[in-house]
Protein backbone atom coordinates (compact mmCIF):
# COMPACT_ATOMS: atom_id res chain seq x y z
CA UNK A 1 0.00 0.00 0.00
CA UNK A 2 2.81 2.36 0.84
CA UNK A 3 4.30 1.72 -2.59
CA UNK A 4 1.03 2.41 -4.31
CA UNK A 5 0.80 5.61 -2.30
CA UNK A 6 4.29 6.58 -3.42
CA UNK A 7 3.37 6.01 -7.04
CA UNK A 8 0.13 8.00 -6.82
CA UNK A 9 1.86 10.89 -5.06
CA UNK A 10 4.65 10.73 -7.62
CA UNK A 11 2.29 10.87 -10.57
CA UNK A 12 0.48 13.87 -9.10
CA UNK A 13 3.73 15.70 -8.34
CA UNK A 14 4.64 14.98 -11.95
CA UNK A 15 1.90 17.42 -12.94
CA UNK A 16 3.72 20.22 -11.14
CA UNK A 17 7.00 19.21 -12.77
CA UNK A 18 5.31 19.22 -16.17
CA UNK A 19 4.21 22.79 -15.50
CA UNK A 20 7.82 23.63 -14.67
CA UNK A 21 9.02 21.96 -17.83
CA UNK A 22 6.62 22.72 -20.67
CA UNK A 23 7.67 26.36 -21.11
CA UNK A 24 11.34 25.38 -21.15
CA UNK A 25 10.58 22.72 -23.73
CA UNK A 26 8.54 25.11 -25.87
CA UNK A 27 11.26 27.75 -25.99
CA UNK A 28 13.87 25.16 -26.83
CA UNK A 29 11.66 23.52 -29.42
CA UNK A 30 10.83 26.74 -31.26
CA UNK A 31 13.85 29.01 -30.97
CA UNK A 32 16.54 26.64 -29.67
CA UNK A 33 16.92 28.81 -26.62
CA UNK A 34 17.83 27.06 -23.38
CA UNK A 35 16.39 29.56 -20.99
CA UNK A 36 18.49 29.34 -17.83
CA UNK A 37 16.35 32.06 -16.23
CA UNK A 38 13.29 29.84 -16.62
CA UNK A 39 13.05 28.88 -12.94
CA UNK A 40 13.72 32.39 -11.72
CA UNK A 41 10.99 33.73 -13.98
CA UNK A 42 8.62 31.19 -12.39
CA UNK A 43 9.58 32.55 -8.97
CA UNK A 44 8.95 36.06 -10.28
CA UNK A 45 5.51 34.84 -11.37
CA UNK A 46 4.92 33.55 -7.84
CA UNK A 47 5.96 36.86 -6.28
CA UNK A 48 3.79 38.77 -8.74
CA UNK A 49 0.90 36.54 -7.64
CA UNK A 50 1.59 37.34 -3.98
CA UNK A 51 1.66 41.03 -4.84
CA UNK A 52 -1.52 40.85 -6.88
CA UNK A 53 -3.36 38.95 -4.13
CA UNK A 54 -2.19 41.42 -1.47
CA UNK A 55 -3.12 44.49 -3.45
CA UNK A 56 -6.37 43.48 -5.16
CA UNK A 57 -7.64 40.89 -2.64
CA UNK A 58 -8.53 38.73 -5.59
CA UNK A 59 -9.25 35.09 -4.58
CA UNK A 60 -5.96 33.20 -4.56
CA UNK A 61 -7.01 30.71 -7.20
CA UNK A 62 -8.04 33.49 -9.57
CA UNK A 63 -4.74 35.33 -9.32
CA UNK A 64 -3.63 33.59 -12.51
CA UNK A 65 -6.10 35.71 -14.47
CA UNK A 66 -3.81 38.66 -13.88
CA UNK A 67 -0.44 36.98 -13.43
CA UNK A 68 -0.51 34.88 -16.60
CA UNK A 69 -1.09 37.84 -18.96
CA UNK A 70 1.49 39.93 -17.09
CA UNK A 71 4.11 37.22 -17.46
CA UNK A 72 3.12 36.60 -21.09
CA UNK A 73 3.71 40.26 -21.91
CA UNK A 74 7.00 40.11 -20.04
CA UNK A 75 7.91 37.04 -22.07
CA UNK A 76 7.16 38.75 -25.37
CA UNK A 77 9.17 41.80 -24.34
CA UNK A 78 12.12 39.74 -23.10
CA UNK A 79 12.17 37.74 -26.32
CA UNK A 80 11.98 40.73 -28.61
CA UNK A 81 14.77 42.59 -26.79
CA UNK A 82 17.29 40.65 -24.73
CA UNK A 83 16.90 37.12 -26.06
CA UNK A 84 16.52 38.12 -29.72
CA UNK A 85 19.64 40.24 -29.64
CA UNK A 86 21.45 37.31 -28.04
CA UNK A 87 20.08 34.96 -30.71
CA UNK A 88 21.34 37.29 -33.44
CA UNK A 89 24.83 36.72 -32.06
CA UNK A 90 24.47 32.95 -31.98
CA UNK A 91 22.60 30.32 -30.04
CA UNK A 92 25.36 29.91 -27.47
CA UNK A 93 25.12 33.57 -26.53
CA UNK A 94 21.58 32.96 -25.30
CA UNK A 95 23.01 30.60 -22.67
CA UNK A 96 25.21 33.35 -21.27
CA UNK A 97 22.51 36.00 -21.50
CA UNK A 98 19.82 33.90 -19.80
CA UNK A 99 22.33 32.81 -17.14
CA UNK A 100 23.02 36.49 -16.52
CA UNK A 101 19.32 37.20 -16.39
CA UNK A 102 18.92 34.39 -13.86
CA UNK A 103 21.60 35.89 -11.59
CA UNK A 104 20.09 39.36 -11.90
CA UNK A 105 16.58 38.14 -11.08
CA UNK A 106 17.72 36.04 -8.14
CA UNK A 107 19.73 38.84 -6.59
CA UNK A 108 17.03 41.38 -7.34
CA UNK A 109 14.52 39.24 -5.49
CA UNK A 110 16.93 38.82 -2.57
CA UNK A 111 17.43 42.56 -2.48
CA UNK A 112 13.78 43.51 -2.51
CA UNK A 113 12.02 40.56 -0.87
CA UNK A 114 14.80 39.22 1.43
CA UNK A 115 15.73 35.55 1.60
CA UNK A 116 12.63 34.74 3.69
CA UNK A 117 10.37 32.22 2.06
CA UNK A 118 6.68 32.87 1.51
CA UNK A 119 3.79 30.76 0.45
CA UNK A 120 0.72 31.62 -1.57
CA UNK A 121 -2.62 31.36 0.24
CA UNK A 122 -1.68 28.67 2.77
CA UNK A 123 -4.89 29.27 4.70
CA UNK A 124 -7.26 27.89 2.12
CA UNK A 125 -9.06 24.64 2.69
CA UNK A 126 -8.11 23.46 -0.75
CA UNK A 127 -4.43 24.01 -0.19
CA UNK A 128 -4.30 22.04 3.04
CA UNK A 129 -7.22 19.67 2.49
CA UNK A 130 -7.04 16.12 1.25
CA UNK A 131 -9.19 13.08 0.77
CA UNK A 132 -8.46 9.48 1.62
CA UNK A 133 -8.30 6.55 -0.70
CA UNK A 134 -8.44 3.41 1.40
CA UNK A 135 -6.86 3.60 4.81
CA UNK A 136 -3.32 4.63 3.99
CA UNK A 137 -3.50 6.88 0.97
CA UNK A 138 -4.09 10.56 1.48
CA UNK A 139 -4.40 12.67 -1.63
CA UNK A 140 -4.10 16.44 -1.37
CA UNK A 141 -6.70 18.42 -3.29
CA UNK A 142 -3.98 20.85 -4.28
CA UNK A 143 -1.89 18.22 -6.03
CA UNK A 144 -4.92 16.98 -7.94
CA UNK A 145 -5.73 20.54 -8.93
CA UNK A 146 -2.18 21.22 -10.09
CA UNK A 147 -2.15 17.99 -12.06
CA UNK A 148 -5.44 18.93 -13.71
CA UNK A 149 -4.08 22.39 -14.53
CA UNK A 150 -0.97 20.84 -16.06
CA UNK A 151 -3.05 18.55 -18.27
CA UNK A 152 -5.30 21.47 -19.23
CA UNK A 153 -2.28 23.61 -20.09
CA UNK A 154 -0.78 20.89 -22.26
CA UNK A 155 -4.10 20.27 -24.00
CA UNK A 156 -4.49 24.00 -24.55
CA UNK A 157 -0.98 24.36 -25.91
CA UNK A 158 -1.46 21.41 -28.19
CA UNK A 159 -4.73 22.78 -29.47
CA UNK A 160 -3.18 26.19 -30.06
CA UNK A 161 -0.13 24.80 -31.83
CA UNK A 162 -2.04 22.40 -34.05
CA UNK A 163 -5.19 24.37 -34.81
CA UNK A 164 -4.60 28.10 -34.67
CA UNK A 165 -2.89 30.03 -37.41
CA UNK A 166 -0.28 31.42 -34.99
CA UNK A 167 0.35 27.91 -33.73
CA UNK A 168 0.95 26.81 -37.30
CA UNK A 169 3.37 29.69 -37.79
CA UNK A 170 5.18 28.72 -34.59
CA UNK A 171 5.66 25.17 -35.84
CA UNK A 172 6.68 26.41 -39.28
CA UNK A 173 9.21 28.79 -37.73
CA UNK A 174 10.62 25.96 -35.62
CA UNK A 175 11.12 24.02 -38.86
CA UNK A 176 12.61 26.78 -41.01
CA UNK A 177 13.09 30.37 -39.93
CA UNK A 178 14.10 31.63 -43.34
CA UNK A 179 11.28 30.00 -45.26
CA UNK A 180 8.76 31.51 -42.88
CA UNK A 181 10.06 34.97 -43.75
CA UNK A 182 9.56 34.21 -47.42
CA UNK A 183 5.93 33.47 -46.55
CA UNK A 184 5.61 36.99 -45.15
CA UNK A 185 5.93 36.23 -41.44
CA UNK A 186 8.29 38.05 -39.10
CA UNK A 187 9.95 35.19 -37.28
CA UNK A 188 10.96 37.51 -34.43
CA UNK A 189 7.31 38.23 -33.76
CA UNK A 190 6.53 34.51 -33.90
CA UNK A 191 9.35 33.89 -31.41
CA UNK A 192 7.80 36.57 -29.20
CA UNK A 193 4.44 34.79 -29.26
CA UNK A 194 6.13 31.49 -28.37
CA UNK A 195 7.97 33.17 -25.49
CA UNK A 196 4.69 34.71 -24.30
CA UNK A 197 3.10 31.27 -24.26
CA UNK A 198 6.09 29.84 -22.43
CA UNK A 199 6.05 32.52 -19.76
CA UNK A 200 2.30 32.11 -19.37
CA UNK A 201 2.94 28.50 -18.34
CA UNK A 202 5.85 29.68 -16.22
CA UNK A 203 3.47 31.95 -14.30
CA UNK A 204 1.23 28.96 -13.55
CA UNK A 205 4.30 26.98 -12.48
CA UNK A 206 5.28 29.76 -10.09
CA UNK A 207 1.80 30.02 -8.59
CA UNK A 208 1.54 26.25 -8.32
CA UNK A 209 4.91 25.97 -6.64
CA UNK A 210 4.06 28.82 -4.27
CA UNK A 211 0.96 26.96 -3.15
CA UNK A 212 2.58 23.54 -3.01
CA UNK A 213 5.70 24.65 -1.23
CA UNK A 214 7.25 27.96 -0.23
CA UNK A 215 8.77 30.47 -2.61
CA UNK A 216 12.15 31.96 -1.96
CA UNK A 217 14.50 33.78 -4.32
CA UNK A 218 16.77 30.77 -4.85
CA UNK A 219 14.00 28.24 -5.52
CA UNK A 220 14.12 29.16 -9.20
CA UNK A 221 17.48 27.60 -9.99
CA UNK A 222 17.72 25.18 -7.06
CA UNK A 223 14.43 23.46 -7.68
CA UNK A 224 12.29 24.62 -10.57
CA UNK A 225 14.91 24.91 -13.32
CA UNK A 226 16.63 21.71 -12.25
CA UNK A 227 13.43 19.65 -12.15
CA UNK A 228 12.28 21.23 -15.40
CA UNK A 229 15.52 20.17 -17.09
CA UNK A 230 15.25 16.65 -15.77
CA UNK A 231 11.61 16.34 -16.85
CA UNK A 232 12.39 17.73 -20.33
CA UNK A 233 15.34 15.41 -20.85
CA UNK A 234 13.47 12.33 -19.62
CA UNK A 235 10.44 13.18 -21.70
CA UNK A 236 12.30 14.19 -24.86
CA UNK A 237 13.46 17.63 -25.99
CA UNK A 238 10.82 19.73 -27.67
CA UNK A 239 7.96 17.34 -26.98
CA UNK A 240 5.02 18.76 -25.05
CA UNK A 241 3.46 15.57 -23.77
CA UNK A 242 6.94 14.29 -23.11
CA UNK A 243 7.22 16.90 -20.36
CA UNK A 244 4.22 15.39 -18.57
CA UNK A 245 5.64 11.90 -18.95
CA UNK A 246 9.06 13.13 -17.84
CA UNK A 247 7.52 14.95 -14.88
CA UNK A 248 5.62 11.85 -13.85
CA UNK A 249 8.68 9.61 -14.15
CA UNK A 250 10.69 12.08 -12.09
CA UNK A 251 7.91 12.41 -9.49
CA UNK A 252 7.43 8.67 -9.14
CA UNK A 253 11.19 8.05 -8.93
CA UNK A 254 11.48 10.64 -6.18
CA UNK A 255 8.59 9.24 -4.18
CA UNK A 256 9.85 5.69 -4.49
CA UNK A 257 13.31 6.85 -3.47
CA UNK A 258 11.80 8.58 -0.46
CA UNK A 259 9.94 5.37 0.36
CA UNK A 260 13.21 3.45 0.48
CA UNK A 261 14.99 6.10 2.46
CA UNK A 262 13.72 9.63 2.98
CA UNK A 263 17.15 11.10 2.16
CA UNK A 264 17.22 9.31 -1.20
CA UNK A 265 14.33 11.28 -2.67
CA UNK A 266 16.38 13.58 -4.91
CA UNK A 267 19.04 10.99 -5.61
CA UNK A 268 16.48 8.55 -7.02
CA UNK A 269 15.17 11.21 -9.39
CA UNK A 270 18.62 11.97 -10.75
CA UNK A 271 19.51 8.29 -11.06
CA UNK A 272 16.51 7.76 -13.33
CA UNK A 273 17.54 10.89 -15.23
CA UNK A 274 21.03 9.49 -15.81
CA UNK A 275 19.59 6.13 -16.76
CA UNK A 276 17.43 7.74 -19.44
CA UNK A 277 20.41 9.74 -20.71
CA UNK A 278 22.41 6.54 -21.10
CA UNK A 279 19.70 4.24 -22.47
CA UNK A 280 17.47 6.62 -24.42
CA UNK A 281 19.20 9.97 -24.87
CA UNK A 282 16.50 11.27 -27.20
CA UNK A 283 13.99 10.98 -24.35
CA UNK A 284 10.99 8.73 -23.88
CA UNK A 285 8.91 10.66 -26.43
CA UNK A 286 11.14 11.80 -29.24
CA UNK A 287 10.06 14.92 -31.03
CA UNK A 288 9.54 13.32 -34.40
CA UNK A 289 7.12 10.81 -32.96
CA UNK A 290 4.85 13.57 -31.73
CA UNK A 291 2.67 15.64 -33.98
CA UNK B 1 3.77 41.03 -75.51
CA UNK B 2 4.44 43.21 -78.50
CA UNK B 3 7.53 43.03 -80.59
CA UNK B 4 9.51 46.20 -80.17
CA UNK B 5 12.41 46.86 -82.43
CA UNK B 6 14.88 47.57 -79.71
CA UNK B 7 15.07 49.07 -76.28
CA UNK B 8 17.23 46.55 -74.59
CA UNK B 9 19.97 49.09 -74.20
CA UNK B 10 18.69 49.97 -70.78
CA UNK B 11 19.27 46.44 -69.58
CA UNK B 12 22.35 45.59 -71.47
CA UNK B 13 24.80 48.20 -70.35
CA UNK B 14 25.69 47.42 -66.78
CA UNK B 15 27.42 50.02 -64.72
CA UNK B 16 30.79 48.36 -64.61
CA UNK B 17 30.89 48.84 -68.33
CA UNK B 18 31.71 46.35 -70.98
CA UNK B 19 30.30 43.51 -68.99
CA UNK B 20 28.05 42.46 -71.77
CA UNK B 21 29.37 42.09 -75.21
CA UNK B 22 28.76 39.89 -78.17
CA UNK B 23 25.65 41.79 -79.09
CA UNK B 24 23.96 41.21 -75.77
CA UNK B 25 23.72 44.89 -75.05
CA UNK B 26 21.28 45.21 -77.86
CA UNK B 27 19.24 42.21 -76.96
CA UNK B 28 16.05 43.96 -77.86
CA UNK B 29 12.91 42.86 -76.09
CA UNK B 30 9.44 44.11 -75.52
CA UNK B 31 9.17 46.57 -72.72
CA UNK B 32 5.71 47.16 -71.44
CA UNK B 33 6.11 50.54 -69.88
CA UNK B 34 7.95 50.60 -66.57
CA UNK B 35 9.80 47.64 -65.14
CA UNK B 36 8.13 45.74 -62.32
CA UNK B 37 11.41 44.88 -60.69
CA UNK B 38 14.53 46.91 -61.15
CA UNK B 39 17.94 46.09 -59.74
CA UNK B 40 20.60 48.76 -60.05
CA UNK B 41 24.33 48.37 -59.46
CA UNK B 42 23.82 45.67 -56.90
CA UNK B 43 27.01 44.61 -55.11
CA UNK B 44 26.88 41.94 -52.45
CA UNK B 45 29.67 40.62 -50.27
CA UNK B 46 29.83 37.42 -48.28
CA UNK B 47 32.38 38.55 -45.76
CA UNK B 48 35.48 39.42 -47.80
CA UNK B 49 34.25 37.67 -50.90
CA UNK B 50 32.52 39.77 -53.51
CA UNK B 51 29.62 37.59 -54.63
CA UNK B 52 27.93 40.10 -56.93
CA UNK B 53 29.65 42.99 -58.64
CA UNK B 54 27.41 45.86 -59.76
CA UNK B 55 24.62 43.81 -61.28
CA UNK B 56 21.74 45.61 -62.92
CA UNK B 57 18.61 44.14 -64.38
CA UNK B 58 15.05 45.05 -65.24
CA UNK B 59 12.17 42.66 -65.19
CA UNK B 60 9.03 43.73 -67.04
CA UNK B 61 5.50 42.57 -66.20
CA UNK B 62 4.59 39.20 -67.64
CA UNK B 63 8.16 38.23 -68.41
CA UNK B 64 10.02 35.03 -67.64
CA UNK B 65 13.44 36.36 -66.81
CA UNK B 66 16.07 33.68 -66.41
CA UNK B 67 19.41 34.12 -64.72
CA UNK B 68 21.85 31.46 -65.80
CA UNK B 69 25.39 30.71 -64.83
CA UNK B 70 27.71 28.08 -63.44
CA UNK B 71 28.06 27.11 -59.81
CA UNK B 72 29.18 30.02 -57.69
CA UNK B 73 28.33 32.61 -60.32
CA UNK B 74 26.19 34.47 -57.79
CA UNK B 75 22.76 33.56 -59.19
CA UNK B 76 21.27 32.47 -55.91
CA UNK B 77 22.85 35.37 -54.08
CA UNK B 78 21.19 37.73 -56.54
CA UNK B 79 17.78 36.15 -56.01
CA UNK B 80 18.19 36.03 -52.24
CA UNK B 81 19.20 39.68 -52.19
CA UNK B 82 16.11 40.58 -54.17
CA UNK B 83 14.03 38.60 -51.67
CA UNK B 84 15.73 40.44 -48.83
CA UNK B 85 17.65 37.57 -47.29
CA UNK B 86 20.99 39.27 -47.99
CA UNK B 87 21.79 42.93 -47.58
CA UNK B 88 23.68 44.46 -50.51
CA UNK B 89 26.86 46.45 -49.92
CA UNK B 90 25.74 48.98 -52.50
CA UNK B 91 22.95 49.25 -55.04
CA UNK B 92 19.18 49.30 -55.09
CA UNK B 93 16.27 46.97 -55.50
CA UNK B 94 13.13 48.74 -56.71
CA UNK B 95 9.79 47.05 -57.01
CA UNK B 96 6.95 48.74 -58.85
CA UNK B 97 8.76 52.03 -58.47
CA UNK B 98 9.30 51.72 -54.71
CA UNK B 99 12.70 51.27 -53.10
CA UNK B 100 12.85 47.91 -51.32
CA UNK B 101 16.56 47.81 -50.57
CA UNK B 102 16.30 48.12 -46.80
CA UNK B 103 13.01 46.29 -46.36
CA UNK B 104 12.98 43.05 -44.39
CA UNK B 105 12.19 39.86 -46.37
CA UNK B 106 8.74 39.38 -44.83
CA UNK B 107 7.74 42.94 -45.83
CA UNK B 108 8.83 42.28 -49.41
CA UNK B 109 6.88 39.02 -49.45
CA UNK B 110 3.73 40.84 -48.35
CA UNK B 111 4.27 43.39 -51.13
CA UNK B 112 4.40 40.61 -53.70
CA UNK B 113 8.02 39.49 -54.08
CA UNK B 114 7.75 35.82 -53.17
CA UNK B 115 10.57 33.33 -53.51
CA UNK B 116 10.62 29.57 -53.85
CA UNK B 117 13.95 28.94 -52.16
CA UNK B 118 16.66 26.60 -53.34
CA UNK B 119 16.19 23.12 -51.93
CA UNK B 120 12.40 23.60 -51.46
CA UNK B 121 12.63 24.40 -47.76
CA UNK B 122 9.20 23.10 -46.89
CA UNK B 123 8.11 22.95 -43.28
CA UNK B 124 8.85 19.27 -42.88
CA UNK B 125 6.81 18.56 -39.77
CA UNK B 126 3.73 20.29 -41.21
CA UNK B 127 1.26 18.66 -43.56
CA UNK B 128 0.99 19.64 -47.21
CA UNK B 129 -2.12 21.67 -46.48
CA UNK B 130 -0.53 23.38 -43.49
CA UNK B 131 2.41 24.37 -45.67
CA UNK B 132 -0.02 26.03 -48.05
CA UNK B 133 -1.88 27.64 -45.15
CA UNK B 134 1.35 29.18 -43.88
CA UNK B 135 1.89 30.60 -47.35
CA UNK B 136 -1.65 31.97 -47.25
CA UNK B 137 -1.31 33.66 -43.83
CA UNK B 138 -0.02 36.99 -45.13
CA UNK B 139 -1.24 36.62 -48.69
CA UNK B 140 -2.19 39.50 -50.94
CA UNK B 141 -5.65 39.27 -52.48
CA UNK B 142 -5.56 37.53 -55.84
CA UNK B 143 -6.54 34.59 -57.97
CA UNK B 144 -4.55 31.92 -56.13
CA UNK B 145 -6.24 30.01 -53.35
CA UNK B 146 -5.40 26.69 -51.76
CA UNK B 147 -8.22 25.14 -53.78
CA UNK B 148 -6.81 26.50 -56.98
CA UNK B 149 -3.43 25.00 -56.16
CA UNK B 150 -5.19 21.65 -55.66
CA UNK B 151 -6.86 22.08 -59.03
CA UNK B 152 -3.57 22.88 -60.71
CA UNK B 153 -1.63 20.07 -59.06
CA UNK B 154 -4.24 17.39 -58.78
CA UNK B 155 -2.29 14.78 -56.82
CA UNK B 156 -1.93 17.22 -53.95
CA UNK B 157 -5.52 17.21 -52.75
CA UNK B 158 -5.48 13.51 -51.97
CA UNK B 159 -2.30 13.85 -49.97
CA UNK B 160 -3.04 17.13 -48.25
CA UNK B 161 -2.73 15.61 -44.78
CA UNK B 162 0.57 13.92 -45.44
CA UNK B 163 3.62 15.36 -43.76
CA UNK B 164 5.71 17.39 -46.20
CA UNK B 165 8.92 15.61 -45.21
CA UNK B 166 7.48 12.34 -46.51
CA UNK B 167 7.03 13.60 -50.07
CA UNK B 168 9.43 12.95 -52.90
CA UNK B 169 11.69 15.73 -54.12
CA UNK B 170 9.51 16.60 -57.11
CA UNK B 171 6.37 16.62 -54.99
CA UNK B 172 8.06 18.82 -52.43
CA UNK B 173 9.06 21.20 -55.20
CA UNK B 174 5.48 21.52 -56.39
CA UNK B 175 4.25 22.12 -52.84
CA UNK B 176 6.93 24.78 -52.46
CA UNK B 177 5.66 26.44 -55.64
CA UNK B 178 2.09 26.14 -54.37
CA UNK B 179 3.08 27.68 -51.05
CA UNK B 180 4.50 30.66 -52.93
CA UNK B 181 1.54 30.93 -55.32
CA UNK B 182 -1.13 31.14 -52.60
CA UNK B 183 0.58 34.32 -51.39
CA UNK B 184 -0.47 35.80 -54.77
CA UNK B 185 2.93 37.18 -55.69
CA UNK B 186 3.37 39.79 -58.38
CA UNK B 187 6.83 38.51 -59.10
CA UNK B 188 7.70 34.91 -58.36
CA UNK B 189 11.36 34.15 -57.71
CA UNK B 190 12.29 30.55 -58.50
CA UNK B 191 15.67 29.44 -57.22
CA UNK B 192 17.08 26.35 -58.95
CA UNK B 193 13.86 24.41 -59.42
CA UNK B 194 15.73 21.57 -61.08
CA UNK B 195 18.21 21.01 -58.27
CA UNK B 196 18.34 17.36 -57.28
CA UNK B 197 15.37 16.36 -59.42
CA UNK B 198 15.13 13.88 -62.27
CA UNK B 199 14.96 15.53 -65.73
CA UNK B 200 11.45 14.12 -66.32
CA UNK B 201 10.19 15.75 -63.14
CA UNK B 202 11.90 19.02 -64.04
CA UNK B 203 10.18 18.98 -67.44
CA UNK B 204 6.84 18.40 -65.79
CA UNK B 205 7.33 21.27 -63.35
CA UNK B 206 8.40 23.68 -66.06
CA UNK B 207 5.42 22.58 -68.13
CA UNK B 208 3.22 24.18 -65.46
CA UNK B 209 4.82 27.56 -66.03
CA UNK B 210 2.41 28.80 -68.73
CA UNK B 211 -0.55 28.06 -66.44
CA UNK B 212 1.08 30.06 -63.69
CA UNK B 213 1.93 32.93 -66.00
CA UNK B 214 -1.63 33.03 -67.26
CA UNK B 215 -2.74 34.32 -63.86
CA UNK B 216 -0.74 37.48 -64.43
CA UNK B 217 2.49 36.71 -62.65
CA UNK B 218 6.00 37.70 -63.57
CA UNK B 219 8.72 35.13 -63.08
CA UNK B 220 12.37 35.65 -62.27
CA UNK B 221 14.18 32.37 -62.18
CA UNK B 222 17.63 31.06 -61.57
CA UNK B 223 18.66 27.98 -63.47
CA UNK B 224 21.84 26.03 -63.83
CA UNK B 225 20.38 24.01 -66.68
CA UNK B 226 20.92 26.38 -69.60
CA UNK B 227 18.85 24.53 -72.19
CA UNK B 228 15.91 24.48 -69.80
CA UNK B 229 16.26 28.21 -69.19
CA UNK B 230 16.52 28.98 -72.91
CA UNK B 231 13.34 27.01 -73.53
CA UNK B 232 11.15 28.85 -71.03
CA UNK B 233 12.66 32.30 -70.77
CA UNK B 234 11.71 35.47 -72.60
CA UNK B 235 14.95 37.06 -71.47
CA UNK B 236 18.19 35.56 -70.24
CA UNK B 237 20.94 37.05 -68.14
CA UNK B 238 24.19 35.17 -67.70
CA UNK B 239 26.38 35.62 -64.66
CA UNK B 240 29.97 34.58 -64.23
CA UNK B 241 31.83 35.11 -60.97
CA UNK B 242 29.42 37.80 -59.88
CA UNK B 243 29.42 39.76 -63.14
CA UNK B 244 27.10 40.01 -66.09
CA UNK B 245 28.57 38.31 -69.16
CA UNK B 246 25.58 38.11 -71.47
CA UNK B 247 22.07 39.43 -71.67
CA UNK B 248 19.33 39.23 -74.21
CA UNK B 249 16.43 37.33 -75.69
CA UNK B 250 17.04 33.61 -76.22
CA UNK B 251 16.32 34.08 -79.92
CA UNK B 252 18.99 36.75 -80.25
CA UNK B 253 21.91 34.89 -78.74
CA UNK B 254 23.82 32.05 -80.30
CA UNK B 255 24.76 28.87 -78.54
CA UNK B 256 28.42 29.89 -78.82
CA UNK B 257 27.76 33.18 -77.10
CA UNK B 258 25.93 31.48 -74.29
CA UNK B 259 28.69 28.94 -73.91
CA UNK B 260 31.35 31.63 -73.87
CA UNK B 261 29.42 33.70 -71.35
CA UNK B 262 28.65 30.69 -69.18
CA UNK B 263 32.19 29.35 -68.98
CA UNK B 264 34.05 32.61 -69.43
CA UNK B 265 35.90 31.54 -72.54
CA UNK B 266 37.73 33.89 -74.86
CA UNK B 267 35.47 36.57 -76.20
CA UNK B 268 34.18 37.73 -72.87
CA UNK B 269 36.48 40.61 -72.35
CA UNK B 270 35.82 41.02 -68.67
CA UNK B 271 37.65 37.98 -67.48
CA UNK B 272 41.21 38.60 -66.43
CA UNK B 273 42.24 34.94 -66.26
CA UNK B 274 40.08 33.84 -69.10
CA UNK B 275 40.08 30.38 -67.61
CA UNK B 276 36.99 28.28 -67.80
CA UNK B 277 35.10 27.16 -64.78
CA UNK B 278 34.78 23.45 -64.42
Amino acid sequence: MAWLNAIIQGVLTGGLYALFACGLSLMFGVMKVVNLAHGDLAVVGGYVAIGVITVTHIPVLWSFVIVVPVMAVLGYALQRTLIQSALDRGVLTTLIVTLGLSVVIENGLLQFFTANSRGIGASMALVTGSFSLGSQIQIAYLLVLIFAVAVAVLLGLQWFLSRSSYGRLIRATADDQEAVQLAGADYRHVFGIAAALALGTVALAGIGYGMYSDLDPTAGTDTILLFAFVAVVIGGLGSLWGTLLGGIVLGVAQQIGAQINISDELLAGYLVFLLVLVLRPQGLVSRRAQS
Amino acid sequence: MTEAAHGGAANGGTANGGAANGGAANGGRPENGTPLLEVTDLTVHHGQLCALDAISLRVYPGEVYAIIGANGAGKSTLLRTIAGLHQPTTGWVRFDGTDMTTLRPERRARQGIVMVPEGRRLFGSLSVEENLQVGKTYARPGPWTIDRVYETFEWMRGRRNQRAAQLSGGEQQTVAIGRALVANPRVLLLDELSLGLAPVIVQRIYAMLPQILATGLTVLLVEQDVSQALRVASHIHCLLEGRTTLEGRPADVTAEQVEAAYFGLAGTARLPGGGSEP
